[in-house]
């Protein structure tokens, strides 16, 4: 189920000079529960949300972030970074429950 | 005795309104402040640097984008090591985290954010030579995004 989910990820350069800002826009489909919400028992819907996000390029981190319930439902995430080499661009959302959600791009440094 | 005619009337409703709103956002219960003083370490943050993109009002609160951008040259010498982000008006302070380092290039993000009332939202960087910067901005809520 969960493996079925594939982001949507776009870099808006996929050739970049060394040094060059390379903008990543993505996008994953996830409910992102809160936790603070009931069904119509009165039951509290336990919480069920995407809290980690991290991206490698060519294996080296350059930007992570830490969701809370406060993030939106399909959350979506944009950030830069600085071209140095080629490699892969993998991007990963780590649920709650433990899997993962992952998205790979590449990018070409000539 | 003096008589208070339509007008007058009106104009004390309006005031009262408008009494009753400024009091909304200052019940600031949850855990925003605690995170913000276990974040900086309870080191005092400079106003600065630090710009928080947020629309001034948020028709549907389920849905609200937010960028924050960083002043910083984002080199090996000097660069914003995490930003924090925090709203007062939520069940739970924390919003987001971001990490960067040098190879971010930027210390820019945008996302999506959830926000149940009208709040302050602050942001606080932390820089890698243990500087920190804060910039805040309040958001006024039509619909609240947490449901019930």
């Amino acid at each position: 189920m969960a493996t079925a989910i594939k982001p949507r990820i776009k870099l808006d350069k996929k050739e970049a000079k060394k040094g060059d800002i390379v903008e990543v826009k993505a996008l994953v489909q996830h409910v992102m529960e809160t936790g603070q919400r009931k069904d119509a028992q009165g039951q509290t819907i336990p919480r069920k949300i995407l809290n980690k996000f991290a991206c490698t390029v060519a294996g080296k981190q350059v930007f992570a972030a830490d969701f809370e319930p406060a993030i939106s439902a399909n959350p979506y995430i944009q950030f830069k970074f600085r071209a140095t080499e080629s490699g892969p661009v993998v991007l990963t959302w780590t649920d709650d429950d433990g899997s993962t959600i992952v998205g790979e791009e590449t990018i070409t440094v000539p | 005795m003096t008589k208070v005619n339509r007008r007058q009337a009106l104009a004390l409703g309006a005031g009262a309104l408008a009494s009753a709103a400024s009091v909304v956002p200052a019940q600031a219960a949850n855990d925003a402040a605690e995170l913000i003083r276990k974040f900086t370490g309870s080191k005092a943050a400079t106003e600065g640097k630090v710009k928080l993109d947020l629309p001034e009002i948020a028709e549907n609160g389920n849905t609200v984008p937010m960028t924050v951008s960083v002043e910083s040259p984002m080199s090996e010498q000097s660069y914003v090591t995490e930003v924090l982000v925090v709203g007062d008006g939520n069940p739970n302070g924390g919003l987001t985290r971001f990490h960067f380092s040098p190879l971010s290039g930027a210390a820019e993000a945008n996302t999506r954010i959830r926000l149940a009332a009208t709040q302050n939202i602050t942001a606080v960087a932390k820089m890698n030579d243990g500087a920190f910067y804060t910039a805040s901005k309040q958001v006024k809520v039509t619909i609240g995004g947490c449901g019930g």
